[in-house]
């Protein structure tokens, strides 16, 4: 892929000295790598407070009846941990990655507008301060589920117009970031390195990019519309004035379905940079992997109804989206088998980055295959809001997206920190991960199927064992995930200073042409790319 | 960063920037747009297309003749149709006429009678004037609707069903 030609010159000649130093280093920094680790701590942050609350909600549901919460918190609960796991933790998690890896991996300085970049981070701030701080308002969080649906959002109280805004700053901040991520692409690639020799990951970002430039507006429209129903006399929801509750579902999920893949594709990205690398082998089928991954964007944008199918849509539009998401499935699954080829016949070795990726190309298969199950109109219509959907989601969002980061965290702490980290402490980090995972989500396939309906803090009795072994498995996961967080910082305080290249298939720019840790300014020179 | 560079980043900004905008302007242009795509598909009323009714019987007809026997009060009182036509199953409307010529106030109560004898179990009301008693101020006139329908379990030889009603005083009923 990209051979260099020279190694860099390269020292630790950055000096710290004309730098602001402790907070004012964070508050006015420029540097894209001080950037990205900002949005990483920030959304770790989130996804801890995210899993309180969904631990909150398990607990509740560990037995039928109502023991610990009441159930207009309980909804307030699994609206906000949606909305803090989805904009508060994986996509700013994946930002974070893309400012520390998008200038090192196509041999940029920096990002092209750093300034920009700055205030894309500090807008995340105060928006998940307005998200969270929601709970404490009269009235209580936002209880209409993430996806705001009116009525029911109409009529709650201010924590909906702290909901907005927040959905407001969040749009304004990634559309600052995508512009900046796609300027970078474009216009700061380092000699050589045209767009067909670009790591994946750099790839799956320009598209992800694109995706939330077209439609992060649209939810930015759709949110702006409620907000005028609740406070200005416009009816675009209100059936009483003409309007029609049924038009946001179609607004909210031509964002919503798109926005599914801006969550996962940068996913494929760190899995197509870690299988090459653990089984030494180059990745198999570059190019169909960058087509895969544009056909899968440019799907997304025809497949929103699948999320309605009981709407009362005519069967002409049902059979429409039943199809066209059924085709998702074939991009998909050119990605699935690549990986497996690059894996056939490698030198494979098991580290944390490689057992992540493993257990993501595993259950986020299970995940597609349940889409699949969704995707057929009439079993939708018998399965839509149960916890097969649930399931479905938790599947390809926790063991896709989370997974993958987890693996990116693993695979390039050694690069961010010039430390390693305790690989026995992230193999049980893994194991704890998948097991407490498994326990958590895949009976809940059961549940939906058995017709147990999903948002209620309650439950008929025959769904009694399984929500128990659900909760079990919840447990597992949340606290594993302490050990990450343990892992991590115990990597950074520690003294095993990690090799330059410690992994021995990685060849990417920011393996072969820099040190370990990665320098404060690197590639002020470009490199050449052969 | 030179400045050819910088200039290059703006215009790729801007180009970006245009499509944000554009794509926040097609949000609110789906408002409009699906109300008329629907429009002219005619697909906004899918979901009242179940409320058929599938219950008539339309391979057969029958002729139900309307009576009104004044037997009981000496009063105008009549059908406004003098038979209708229906298939079993059919929800039909039928209206008669009361006027009250007796100089008083008056209430009573209509009896329906139905030929031939065991036609009666077949006429399923849903609105009938006979449900209840009514009562009529002096000279006033009435229009009474009956809606009903044959069943289609009536027999296969029960072509035409008379319907009668008459109207008895209720003592001591006016209000």
């Amino acid at each position: 892929m990209s051979a260099a030609t020279h190694a860099q010159d390269h020292g630790h000649h950055d000096d710290h000295a004309h730098h602001p130093t402790g907070l004012k280093r964070w508050l006015f920094t420029t540097n894209h790598k001080d950037i990205g680790t900002l949005y990483l701590w920030f959304s770790l942050t989130m996804f801890f407070m995210g899993g309180v609350m969904a631990l909150l909600l398990r607990a509740e549901l560990f037995q039928p009846g109502l023991q610990l919460i009441n159930p207009e918190f309980f909804n307030s609960l699994t609206t906000v941990h949606g909305l803090v796991m989805v904009f508060g933790a994986i996509m700013p998690a994946w930002v974070g990655f893309a400012n520390w890896l998008i200038p090192m991996q196509i041999g940029a300085a920096d990002m092209a507008f750093p300034r920009m970049n700055n205030w894309s981070f500090w807008l995340v701030v105060p928006a998940a301060i307005l998200l969270v701080a929601s709970f404490f308002v009269p009235g209580g969080a936002a209880a209409s589920g993430w996806t705001l649906y009116p009525p029911l959002i109409i009529q709650q109280g201010i924590s909906i117009d702290m909901t907005i805004l927040a959905v407001h700053i969040l749009g304004a901040s990634s559309i600052m970031g995508s512009i900046n991520i796609i300027t970078t692409i474009l216009n700061l690639r380092a000699p050589g390195m045209t767009l067909m020799k670009m790591p994946l990951f750099v790839w799956t970002w320009l598209i992800t990019a694109y995706l939330l430039i077209a439609v992060m507006p649209v939810l930015a429209g759709a949110v702006t519309m409620l907000l005028t129903d609740r406070h200005f006399g416009t009816s675009f929801f209100n059936a009483a004035g003409g309007g029609d509750p049924t038009m946001f579902m179609h607004i909210f999920w031509f964002f919503g379905h798109p926005e599914v893949y801006i969550m996962i594709l940068p996913a494929f990205g760190v899995v197509s940079a870690i299988i090459p690398a653990f089984a030494r082998k180059p990745l198999f089928g570059y190019a169909s992997m960058v087509y895969a991954t544009a056909s899968i964007a440019i799907l997304s944008f025809i497949v929103w109804g699948h999320h309605m199918f009981t709407v009362g849509m005519p069967a002409a539009g049902n059979l429409f989206f039943m199809y066209a998401t059924m085709l998702i499935a074939v991009p998909t699954g050119v990605k699935i088998f690549n990986w497996i080829a690059t894996m056939w016949q490698g030198s494979m070795t098991f580290e944390t980055p490689m057992l992540f990726s493993i257990g993501f190309i595993c259950l986020f298969t299970i995940g597609g295959f349940s889409g699949l199950v969704l995707a057929i109109t009439p079993v939708d219509i018998t399965l839509h809001n149960t916890y097969y959907v649930v399931a479905h989601f938790h599947y390809v969002l926790v063991s896709g997206a989370l997974f993958t980061l987890f693996a990116g965290a693993y695979f390039w702490i050694p690069k961010f920190t010039g430390k390693m980290y305790n690989e026995s402490l992230g193999k049980l980090h893994f194991w704890l991960s998948v097991i407490g995972f498994n326990i958590a989500f895949f009976p809940q396939h059961f549940l939906g199927l058995a017709g147990m309906p999903r948002r209620i803090p309650d439950y008929a009795l025959q769904f009694a064992e399984w929500n128990m072994w659900s909760t079990i498995g919840a447990f597992i996961f949340g606290f594993s995930q302490l050990l990450f967080l343990y892992n991590m910082i115990e990597c950074i305080r520690s003294n095993r200073k990690a090799a330059d290249n410690p992994w021995e298939g990685a060849d990417t720019l920011e393996w072969t042409h820099l040190p370990s840790p990665a320098p404060y300014h690197s590639f002020e020179t470009a490199p050449v790319v052969k | 960063m030179d400045a050819a560079l910088a200039d290059r980043n703006r215009q790729t900004m801007t180009k970006l920037l245009v499509i944000a905008v554009a794509m926040l302007g097609f949000g609110f242009a789906m408002v409009p747009m699906y109300r008329q795509i629907c429009e002219s598909l005619g697909i906004t009323q899918t979901r009242v297309v179940g409320a058929a009714n599938t219950q008539v019987d339309a391979s057969r007809s029958v002729t139900v003749e309307l009576l009104a026997s004044s037997g009981g009060l000496p009063w105008r009182f009549e059908a406004l149709e003098r038979e209708v036509r229906l298939h079993p199953g059919q929800l039909v409307t039928v209206n008669y006429r009361v006027v009250n010529t007796l100089g008083r106030p008056v209430t009573a109560h209509a009896v329906m009678n139905a030929a031939p004898s065991n036609a009666g179990r077949y006429i399923e009301k849903q609105a009938c004037f006979c449900f209840s008693n009514q009562s009529f101020a002096a000279g006033e006139e009435r229009v009474m609707p009956v809606v009903f329908r044959v069943s289609p379990e009536a027999p296969r030889d029960m072509s035409t069903i008379s319907l009668s009603y008459t109207f008895f005083e209720q003592p001591g009923g006016a209000s």
